[in-house]
């Protein structure tokens, strides 16, 4: 019996580490790093209290919102409706240029240049975030909303293309052989052997980036790229807060509308 | 006419899937490629209409070479061939119509295939072959609603819609149950000799292809190890064929065959010792 005992073998989980050795030191070095960032920002205790006077008398400031002047109504009015005509637009022109460079950037479908000419597109897109390509767009276009549509296109081509592309490479190419077997043309088959297999995901796409698109676009008016964001910055600036509480209800309240269109339409098309 | 000779595919990766086949099929024969798993049937029949692009060897139908076309001139041809396939390939959520007109899709525009306006004509037919292939009333049913043999029965329709010189078949029942296979292979022989247009299929059912076929060839690892009426597919041939048994002395009209294919039936695999024993 004694013997069968010392034979028993023992099992722990195997690291995903090279080895334990590897294991600890990458666990020193995040906890020596977490160490360094905490002293080198000195937070110090009063300057968290002062912080915290300072919130409170914020949002004191901010209650009750202020929904009675007229004016500032149609001020807020007239920047939400700005800023949801900037995403639908955007999300439309987005979407048609978008739809080709996917197509590019399919690597099952597209000659190796294309393919890396269309991932070049898309990774450019992606690099930037959209409050930098509206500054730029404002520059080069001057402030006002065909700046902000600008710039929302920009990015709603490497959302979507990236995300169409990846959809594309998944297709049974199956059906596109039987096209390209009936002796069709590469855009022929492309009409018919893979178009219908994405179809409810550019659907899906579509609406997924409308409901991102009007979060962004209340935003990037903060730079002048039209829409809601300026005349947020505007109240703040004035020390407005009640109105700055107001137009902050309006846009949860947009983008929730938006939430909702979206999943209704995306549970339909399922 | 199909002539294939010396058909050749080497595959990237080294696996030489055909080792210089010949075939002609003529008239409106029906001839059956049968064959194990991997024996290069399929790689045949794709190499014939190119969507596997063959090492080397050459096909031709009707005189015309099929292998060195690009372009323009390969789709000419393909519209020349039909295709029907194993898992059918129907554009699953296009409608019946659609995926019985795109075999029209080589003779109309690409603008016109985009709004779907095809010539009167092809409507007209698409129509009667559908009343052919037993699914008139379905035109506007999604593919993906169709069961397993009606949706091969659209495959077949969309093929013959083409007007092919030939029709190609890749395992056209390994998908349906016997009672849809033999519908399917019905409607095969049928069309063939309707149409006068000859069939090649690839099966794996063996009793199918003695059933159905005018002709049959037997694959074994790349190579052509039999050629016959199905009445010459005997025990010997069979066991040439699917265990790569070697052919005794004198044996009917298997041998003869054997012999031009070289050596192959000298390869004996552990499975075909384990059957026999």
């Amino acid at each position: 019996m004694a013997t069968k005992q010392t034979d028993r073998r023992s099992w722990t989980r195997p690291t995903a580490f090279y080895n334990h050795y590897v294991k600890w030191a990458v666990y020193v070095i995040i906890a020596v790093f977490l160490l360094w960032s905490a002293w080198n920002m000195r937070i110090s205790m009063a300057r968290v209290m002062d912080g915290w006077d300072a919130a409170v008398g914020l949002v004191n400031g901010m209650f009750p919102p202020e929904y009675t002047t007229e004016f500032k109504n149609e001020l807020l009015i007239e920047g939400l409706i700005e800023s949801l005509a900037m995403s639908v637009i955007a999300t439309i022109v987005g979407v048609i240029i978008s739809i080709p460079v996917a197509f590019m950037a399919a690597e099952n479908i597209a000659p190796k240049p294309v393919y890396w000419v269309g991932r070049g597109i898309i990774t450019v897109s992606r690099s930037f975030h959209e409050l930098i390509i509206a500054i730029i767009a404002v520059k080069a276009v001057g402030i006002g909303a065909l700046a902000g549509v600008i710039a929302l296109s920009y990015k709603t081509v490497g959302f979507f293309a990236k995300l169409l592309a990846e959809e594309i490479e998944d297709i049974d190419s199956g059906q596109m052989e039987a096209t390209e077997a009936t002796g069709a043309n590469r855009t022929q088959t492309m009409l018919f052997g893979v178009l219908p297999q994405v179809m409810p995901r550019i659907v899906g796409l579509t609406i997924y980036r409308w409901d991102i698109n009007i979060r962004h676009s209340t935003i990037v008016g903060i730079v002048g790229a039209g829409g809601i964001g300026a005349t947020l910055l505007n109240s703040f600036d004035q020390y407005d807060y009640d109105f700055f509480l107001l137009i902050i209800i309006a846009i949860i309240a947009i983008v929730m509308v938006g939430e909702l269109i979206s999943t209704y339409i995306r549970g339909r098309i399922q | 006419m199909l002539s294939v000779t010396d058909l050749q595919k080497t595959y990237p990766s080294g696996d030489e899937a055909l080792k210089g086949v010949s075939l002609e099929v003529t008239g409106s024969e029906t001839v059956a490629m049968i064959g194990p798993s991997g024996a290069g049937k399929s790689t045949f029949i794709r190499c014939v209409n190119r969507l596997t692009e063959p090492s080397g060897g050459s096909v031709e139908l009707d005189g015309l070479e099929l292998t060195g076309l690009s372009g323009k001139k390969l789709r000419n041809a393909r519209r020349d061939i039909g295709m029907i396939f194993q898992e059918y390939n129907l554009i699953e959520r296009l409608t019946v119509m659609e995926n019985v007109l795109s075999g029209r899709l080589g003779y109309v525009s690409t603008w016109n295939a985009f709004r779907r306006n095809f010539d009167g004509d092809d409507i007209e037919r698409a129509y009667e072959v559908l009343e052919r292939v037993g699914l008139d009333g379905h035109e506007n049913n999604r593919a993906d609603e169709l069961s397993g043999g009606q949706r091969q029965r659209v495959g077949i329709a969309r093929a013959i819609l083409q007007r092919p010189k030939i029709l190609l078949v890749d395992e056209p029942t390994s998908s349906l149950d016997p009672e849809s296979s033999r519908a399917v292979m019905d409607l095969l022989t049928e069309i063939a000799a309707e149409d006068d247009i000859p069939v090649l299929i690839n099966i794996h059912e063996v009793d199918l292809a003695e059933e159905y076929a005018d002709r049959i060839v037997g694959l074994r690892l790349g190579e052509k190890v039999f050629e016959g009426t199905p009445a010459d597919l005997d025990e010997t041939a069979r066991g040439q064929i699917y265990r790569g048994e070697e052919i005794p002395e004198g044996a009917g009209p298997t041998g003869k065959v054997a012999a031009e294919a070289g050596d192959v039936g000298g390869v004996s695999s552990d499975e075909g010792e384990i059957r026999r024993s």
